[in-house]
């Protein structure tokens, strides 16, 4: 069954790990064409947030809704979510092709292989697309597994620090990228350190630390400035 | 789907394993010296005791299927990408099942080294059923490996998953075991009986429902959080 969402509503999420509280009460909205940047320190529970979105984790109380939708429609949900992770989801022994082929396969796609062609293609990978994940550079692995992230045009990407390892060309392609999704009415939640990168490129930033949104803005400018006076005060 | 994905994760292992043939080597070549330290215990004058080569042969499989479940695993740790195949839309039975074959050819692999081996060193006359011999031990490597493969999957995130995995492993797939050791002996009984071995056969099928059916219930909760 194929599923769409216009919007991702969440609504007082905590996660709890024993005793820890690596998110607490956090709520907001995001739709499409939007994306929305997670900003915070280290611990700040960004990774775990995104894990929830992506229906790896439970929330240990509060709600995910995907449009109409709740958490609980997971295998379904799953088909419209992509997700780069901080490590890059990829095997190394299989060249770039089969691994997009492989993930494409998985996410029901029928032609995969040429879809992974055409993947490589626009990652300006096309002449690697044969050799061994192991034998590229980080920023093309990088490249590599964002494409593997967005082989199946999810509704929903989510991106933890998609910067890292890219050289600038590759860092201007990804922003490039980032901006055609948006364009076509994906919704992109990332989360990044980079602050710099992030400043004109999202139209909503929440700022976390410690679990909790300490301060959610639209359209943000001066970025840098905003995140050292809400992390600093708070 | 469910199929297309089963294949598909099967079909990427062993291309991995082609291409580094890690675990293929390191499993037969410690399944093999395991039979040859039996052996050089065990035999005497060119004979063992009746029933020990079915024992040794169990025993490798059961040591040489940890390692395989563990470095399987240990793969797929590595990069992450358990997590990306928990993030497909396909169901998580089809995950499972396609890891469970994978390792199931693996350790098929290393018994059609390991027990024409067995059999020449313990002068254990296994080969002479043909038909009972793979049933018995095809049906008694997917029990050991339905269990390990959730294990390990389970284990996957755990600091001491090395020491956990066959801890949990043995004494689940102690029954298991005993049910292929007796099925093998009574394959390689001078005089065959049939009936003996279809009973311990029986008793393998059984298990392997059992343990199939219960893997395949509890790994969606298992590997959600």
């Amino acid at each position: 069954m194929s599923v769409d969402f216009d919007e991702v509503a969440v609504e007082d999420v905590s996660r709890h790990f024993g005793r820890r509280r690596a998110v607490s009460r956090v709520t907001f909205r995001v739709s499409r064409g939007m994306i929305l940047g997670l900003l915070g320190p280290n611990g700040a529970g960004k990774s775990t947030l995104l894990a929830m979105l992506a229906t790896l984790l439970r929330p240990s109380s509060g709600n995910i809704r995907y449009g109409a939708l709740d958490s609980s429609a997971r295998a379904s949900l799953r088909a419209r979510i992509g997700v780069l992770g901080h490590d890059l989801f990829l095997y190394p022994e299989l060249t770039a092709r089969e691994n997009l082929a492989f993930f494409g396969g998985l996410y029901g796609i029928a032609d995969s292989d040429s879809r992974a062609r055409t993947a490589l293609e626009r990652a300006g990978l096309d002449a690697r697309r044969d050799d061994p994940v192991a034998s590229l550079s980080r920023g093309m692995r990088q490249r590599v597994a964002l494409e593997r992230a967005l082989i199946h045009d999810p509704r929903l990407a989510l991106l933890d620090e998609p910067f890292t390892g890219l050289d600038d060309a590759s860092t201007e392609a990804l922003l490039a990228r980032l901006r055609s999704l948006r364009d076509g009415g994906a919704i992109v939640i990332l989360a990044t350190h980079d602050l710099d990168l992030a400043e004109g490129l999202l139209d909503h930033a929440l700022f976390l630390r410690e679990g909790k949104v300490i301060q959610a803005m639209a359209a943000p400018g001066g970025l840098r400035a905003t995140y050292r006076h809400v992390i600093g005060r708070s | 789907m469910m199929l297309r994905a089963i294949w598909l994760i099967v079909r990427k292992d062993l291309t991995v394993e082609v291409r580094s043939r890690e675990l293929a080597y390191t499993t037969l070549f410690f399944a093999l010296s395991c039979v040859l330290v039996f052996a050089f215990s065990l035999v005497q004058e060119g004979r063992a005791a009746d029933g020990v080569g079915p024992g040794v042969l169990w025993m490798a499989i059961m040591f040489a299927g940890n390692l395989a479940l563990g470095r399987t695993f240990e793969r797929e740790r590595q990069a992450e990408t358990l997590r990306a195949l928990m993030l497909v839309p396909a169901p998580r039975e089809a995950v499972y099942l396609g890891k469970l074959t994978g390792i199931v050819l693996l350790l098929a692999l290393t018994e059609a080294v390991l027990v024409p081996i067995v059999a020449f060193l313990f002068q254990a006359e296994m080969l002479a059923h043909p038909f009972w011999l793979i049933s018995v031990v095809a049906t008694g490597t997917i029990g050991f490996a339905a269990v390990g493969t959730l294990f390990a999957a389970m284990l996957v995130r755990a600091r001491s998953r090395d020491v956990l995995l066959p801890v949990l492993l043995y004494p689940i797939t102690v029954p298991v075991i005993i049910a292929g050791v007796r099925g093998t002996v009574a394959i390689a009984q001078p005089e065959f009986d049939a009936e003996v071995v279809r009973f311990w056969l029986t008793l393998l099928v059984a298990f392997d429902v059992v343990f199939v059916t219960l893997a395949l219930w509890t790994f969606e909760p298992v590997m959600t959080d």
